[in-house]
């Protein structure tokens, strides 16, 4: 699949340049605009500009969308079977360092990942995620996150993703100076220098407003594909296209967040949360290609390699999306029996033990106390709770609360 | 200096620098589907050391089935003695191995006080991915052996293979016990 990473980053770096050239030019004119003669300081001054917003979303991006999602880091105590999970898919990708985990606080599943290369990824789900999928369909969504890693398509989206949320507020900010102190300007200077200057107003404002919506049709007409391949990925990875399928389905049933809609970030996310049922997804201006077309594709692959997805796609679009690179090796794979299966019997937790862990799970990150009783009830504390003493409501036994200690779970 | 020579030493470089890359790219390839080897080995070893621990506990819990965990036990000691025996061998054994563990999982279904047991289920949990991550190494090493021999065979690359001497690679193929079950039929 070398093709489709070394394509995002030639993408990522061309997107990085365009952006630089838009901005230096936007500056140049602005600069011009308002202040005639200004435009080398005005180049300059995108220059830096540039430079500062390339590093902070090379390097600094994955932070900053994972803290606006709320997502709490947990280590593999926390949630050994999400780790396990999360551990077989590397081996099975191929990825040698472990991404970080995070775990959202929402009932509502969905999943997405951030991370400029393999090394320095992080995977998130959320908390009604792990307690409405089992097994199978964890491990297919986890596949296909770990997919969106490897081919590189986290870099290329975090990098249009900040350059789509800059060029709007660089854009927003001009409009809004220029509708004020435009008219100040232009009456200083005389009958000739006006025209030019209007002229060039009249430039940088079409800038203002077109780059925003250049970048998002770019931006959107995009990210359809990858996600097919990160769904072919995904079901050669785990052997088990009938997994990410029902994960698909259970996910599209209701994937909103109950934050704010960020449209910006929206794409990240496995499912598109700002789609509705009722609102297909599908069209020009969507990030995600239909949900319904995925999983019908999925489900009529005849194995699990690539070239099966391959023949599925075409069968159903008439068109192609795995690169001919990855087709040329990719050997006949075939589909492996689903996990809990009556023969072999192994257990799975049932849905009520389930979201029991993944309660303590987040009390545990939200820095609650645990405390055991002998009788067998569990205490779990606030941090607000400041008495040094607790009674056990059920037998009556006095505990101290352990002042400053990490919670025992 | 006259053109053609130029253009021969121009030529001439072009070469050299193709097969200064097609070497690397051989070489790659070939550390790649050694580290997924290593890995295997890495799965293979969790997995012994697993064993131990599952065998003490359902041992605790079960009074009647010594001879299943005999075989297991046994079956683990004679996977780890093939580990240096080259890759049919050893992928004999633990065939052998997973055989032993899944003739273990059924009988440990009738003993519902050991399902519930948490070290057991920590353990079960354990070993299932092991089992998974034994399997998905095995498929990744698969993938990169094929990668690894594509290249070897395909022109021109071949050219250099036979030249340094890189040698095809085999491919690791655990039978599952499951697929050689006859299917039930029910009326």
């Amino acid at each position: 699949m070398w093709e489709a990473i070394a394509r995002n980053r030639r993408k990522s770096f061309v997107l990085i340049s365009v952006m630089g050239a838009f901005m230096i030019g936007a500056g140049m004119l602005i600069a011009e605009a308002i202040w005639p003669g200004a435009y080398m300081a005005g180049g300059v001054v995108a220059i830096v500009l540039w430079a500062i917003l390339s590093l902070t979303s090379f390097y600094g991006g994955d932070t900053v969308f994972l803290a606006s999602a709320g997502a709490r880091k947990i280590q593999k105590n926390d949630h050994p079977t999400l780790y396990n999970i999360v551990e077989e898919m590397c081996i099975a990708a191929g990825i040698s360092k472990m991404p970080k985990i995070y775990i959202i606080d929402d009932n509502r599943p969905n999943a997405f990942a951030v991370g400029r290369d393999p090394e320095h990824a992080s995977v998130a789900v959320t908390a009604g995620l792990l307690n409405r999928l089992n097994r199978d369909e964890v491990q297919g969504v986890v596949a296909h996150e770990l997919a969106h890693i490897r081919n590189r398509d986290t870099l290329y989206v975090m990098v249009a993703a900040i350059m789509v949320g800059v060029i709007a507020l660089m854009a927003d900010v001009f409009l809004r100076y220029a509708w004020l102190t435009g008219g100040r300007h232009r009456s200083r200077r005389g009958k000739g220098g006006n025209q030019a200057q209007a002229v060039l107003l009249i430039i940088a404002i079409l800038f203002a407003i077109l780059g925003p919506i250049a970048v998002q049709l770019l931006y959107f007409a995009l990210s359809r594909r990858r996600e097919y391949l990160a769904d072919a990925c995904g079901a050669l990875f785990t052997r088990y296209p009938e997994g990410l399928a029902s994960a698909l389905q259970k996910i599209s049933a209701n994937p909103g967040l109950k934050e704010k809609k960020n449209r910006v970030m929206s794409p990240m996310y496995i499912v598109n949360p700002l789609q509705t049922a009722a609102f297909a997804a599908g069209g020009l201006g969507s990030t995600h290609p239909p949900t319904k077309d995925r999983i019908r594709i999925l489900r009529s692959m005849a194995g699990a390699s690539l070239a099966d997805y391959e023949a599925a796609f075409a069968r159903s679009t008439n068109q192609s999306v795995v690169p001919k690179s990855a087709l040329e090796t990719s050997r006949a794979v075939g589909i492996r029996p689903p996990w809990r299966d009556e023969k072999h019997k192994k257990p799975e937790p049932d849905a009520r033990q389930k979201a029991r862990q993944t309660a303590d799970l987040l009390w545990k990150l939200n820095k609650y106390v645990f405390i055991a009783c002998a009788c067998g009830t569990r205490l779990k504390l606030p941090p607000s709770f400041k008495l040094s003493k607790v009674t056990c409501p059920r037998c009556g036994r006095v505990h101290d609360v352990p002042r400053g200690a990490q919670a025992k779970a | 200096m006259s053109p053609v020579t130029i253009v021969l030493i121009v030529v001439f470089g072009l070469v050299v620098l193709w097969l200064i890359g097609a070497y690397n790219r051989l070489v790659r390839l070939r550390n790649q589907y050694k580290n997924a080897w290593a890995q295997i080995d890495v799965q293979l070893k969790r997995r012994w050391d697993l064993i131990p621990n599952l065998v003490e506990t359902v041992k605790g819990y079960t009074k009647h089935e010594a001879e299943t965990l005999q075989k297991v036990t046994e079956a683990r000691n004679i996977a780890q003695r093939a580990a240096g025996q080259g890759v049919a061998k050893q992928a004999e054994a633990e065939s052998m191995l997973s055989g032993a563990l899944s003739r273990l999982m059924v009988v440990v279904e009738a003993y519902p006080e050991l399902k519930a047991n948490q070290n057991y289920l920590a353990l079960q949990e354990e070993l299932t991915s092991t089992e998974n991550k034994i399997g998905f190494s095995r498929q990744f090493y698969n993938d990169t052996v094929m990668r690894f021999n594509t290249k070897i065979q395909m022109f021109p690359t071949n050219i250099v293979a036979g030249v340094f001497n890189f040698k095809q690679a085999e491919f690791f193929e655990l039978k599952d016990e499951a697929a050689r079950e006859a299917p039930k039929v029910q009326f």
